[in-house]
């Protein structure tokens, strides 16, 4: 008798669940929850916080706010900002004062954890909303973070 | 189950079979060595190792404020929880007292992640036992939890929004918004989860006394979080010994008696509406605050011994720190509850059939990171 009355109660919770299921069916959400991702590029907005790779803001003038403090460098778990820096004659005070050569950052070891952003006393480092980072080439994620040519900011002080 | 356990009159040779590394029935590299006769399994040998990354030696190396990041990487689906339970042993050692706006905001992303945790482990119960519908539905609705760490925090996975002394930075404008419409919309839903796996006459049958723990072998082998309160063991860290906000909510500790995957089930669908409560009773008065108490650059412990546990969405996580006084600890050891429920699998599935063995292990909601480390 129970084989009869498991038979039924399997048929009516199949039925009840398949009732939640065929509402959605019916009722059908107006608009995608999915997002057509390569097609919507132009207008996929990432949220302002989102953590997609380090970069260096640069103003008009080809200067940036990093003073070579290495405070990144120290901050980063696993080694991938990597600073080159330089002692220059600074032609205001006639002191040496240190500067960035090169402010290496390796895309492929970061591990998105915001720490080198935090410890960054001038906020010479932001995160960029750019999630589009395969490459045919690995040395195409070592990426050099200050443009050629560009110079700290006057007055920049750690 | 009774008549799965009627010993076969005709005994065959026992074998061994390999369930995993890569099984898709297996939540990850885990790989059981099940002895086998015919279809009743006589042991089962979890290997483990497949996806360890030594990071309790990692943490050797690292400064306080860098552990941190590594603990998103244990248990990845409550990576906030993990975190937080660095920060308050860092925290205690340092003995500096957070604000209650950090210990209230930590109250509410932590309960997110145990929604979000809870929402994908009922997905892939049912898909483990062939509803594959299950899955999508509760991937819909933790895309909406998703997208609010994504706002808050900036990642949708590894947050590492905690740091020694509060939070990396204050939460995002929208937040609280959100939250409410994301409770609004979850809490007509958790009635459609019931209506569509827990009502189910098909999945009672395979899982109603189906790898039975009872509430002696849970103490004994130190199980812990849903899978020891499917037993009646009442082991819930946030009402035993509260930390950050969990003082100062109501709310219950879901205990079942059973023992059986249909126990665990039901503690983990209570325990949502549990979450759900406790958010709604801190969101809406969210403390004015600091959000950073100011710590040293270079954190350093004094010499001593730190411990400190936090529930995680599987169970209890302990962060022991040894530390000489100086900016990297000597001994950090995570007593990940994964581990030690993994332990009992073997003792509950001797003499069950293979297909009992994975609705056991979907009520357990391994993750194998977590167990690795």
């Amino acid at each position: 008798m129970s084989y009869f009355s498991d038979i039924y109660k399997g048929i009516k919770t199949l039925l009840t669940g398949m009732s939640v299921t065929g509402g959605y069916f019916l009722h059908a959400r107006k608009g995608a929850i999915t997002q057509e991702y390569p097609d919507n590029r132009e207008t996929l907005k990432m949220f302002d916080r989102f953590r997609g790779e380090v970069v260096m803001p640069h103003n008009a003038d080809n200067r940036h706010y990093c003073t070579g403090c290495q405070s990144c460098e120290i901050a980063c778990p696993n080694g991938s900002i990597e600073i080159i820096w330089d002692r220059a004659v600074d032609p205001a005070t006639g002191k040496k004062k240190k500067k960035i050569d090169k402010h290496i950052y390796h895309l492929s070891m970061c591990t998105m954890c915001g720490l080198c952003i935090e410890a960054c006393p001038t906020d010479a480092i932001v995160w960029a909303p750019n999630f589009e980072n395969s490459v045919y080439d690995r040395s195409a994620l070592t990426k050099v973070l200050n443009q050629p040519g560009s110079s700290v900011l006057d007055g920049i002080e750690d | 189950m009774t008549d799965q356990q009627v010993q076969n009159k005709i005994k065959t040779e026992e074998y061994f079979i390999n369930m995993g590394p890569q099984h898709p029935a297996a939540h990850g590299v885990l790989r059981l060595i099940l002895t086998i006769d015919g279809e009743i399994i006589k042991n089962v040998e979890p290997d483990l190792g497949y996806i360890h990354r030594s990071i309790e030696k990692m943490c050797e190396r690292d400064s306080y404020q860098q552990i941190v990041h590594l603990t998103d990487r244990m248990d990845y689906l409550s990576s906030h929880i993990n975190n937080e339970a660095v920060c308050l042993t860092v925290e205690k050692g340092l003995e500096i007292e957070v604000s209650d706006r950090v210990k209230v905001i930590r109250t509410i992303i932590a309960e997110l992640t145990r929604i979000a945790s809870h929402c994908l482990w009922w997905g892939v119960m049912g898909m483990d036992l062939g509803a594959l519908t299950t899955y999508f539905y509760a991937f819909r609705d933790r895309e909406m939890i998703n997208d609010i760490f994504e706002e808050t925090c900036g990642a949708r996975l590894t947050m590492n929004y905690n740091i020694p002394g509060g939070l990396m930075f204050d939460i995002h404008p929208n937040f609280v918004k959100r939250t409410k419409d994301f409770i609004t919309h979850f809490k007509t839903k958790i009635p459609e989860y019931n209506l569509l796996l827990t009502d189910n006459v098909i999945f009672h049958k395979r899982t109603k006394g189906v790898g039975i723990i009872t509430k002696e072998d849970a103490i004994s082998f130190g199980v812990s979080g849903p899978v020891a309160r499917g037993s009646g063991f009442s082991s819930d860290v946030r009402k035993h010994h509260p930390y950050s906000a969990y003082d100062r909510v109501d709310f219950k500790e879901i205990l079942f008696t059973e023992g059986d995957t249909f126990a665990r089930y039901q503690v983990r669908m209570m325990e949502l509406w549990e979450s759900v409560s406790i958010i709604e009773q801190l969101i809406d008065n969210i403390p004015e605050g600091e959000t950073k108490t100011a710590t040293k650059a270079v954190i350093k412990l004094p010499k001593g011994e730190f411990y400190q546990r936090v529930e995680t969405a599987r169970g209890e996580l302990g962060v022991y720190i040894n530390s000489t006084g100086n900016k990297n600890p000597y001994r950090v050891k995570f007593r990940s509850p994964g581990f030690s429920n993994l332990s009992i699998l073997n003792h509950i599935s001797k003499d069950v059939m293979i297909a009992d063995l994975v609705a056991t292990m979907a009520s357990f909601d391994f993750v194998i990171p977590d167990i690795d480390r």
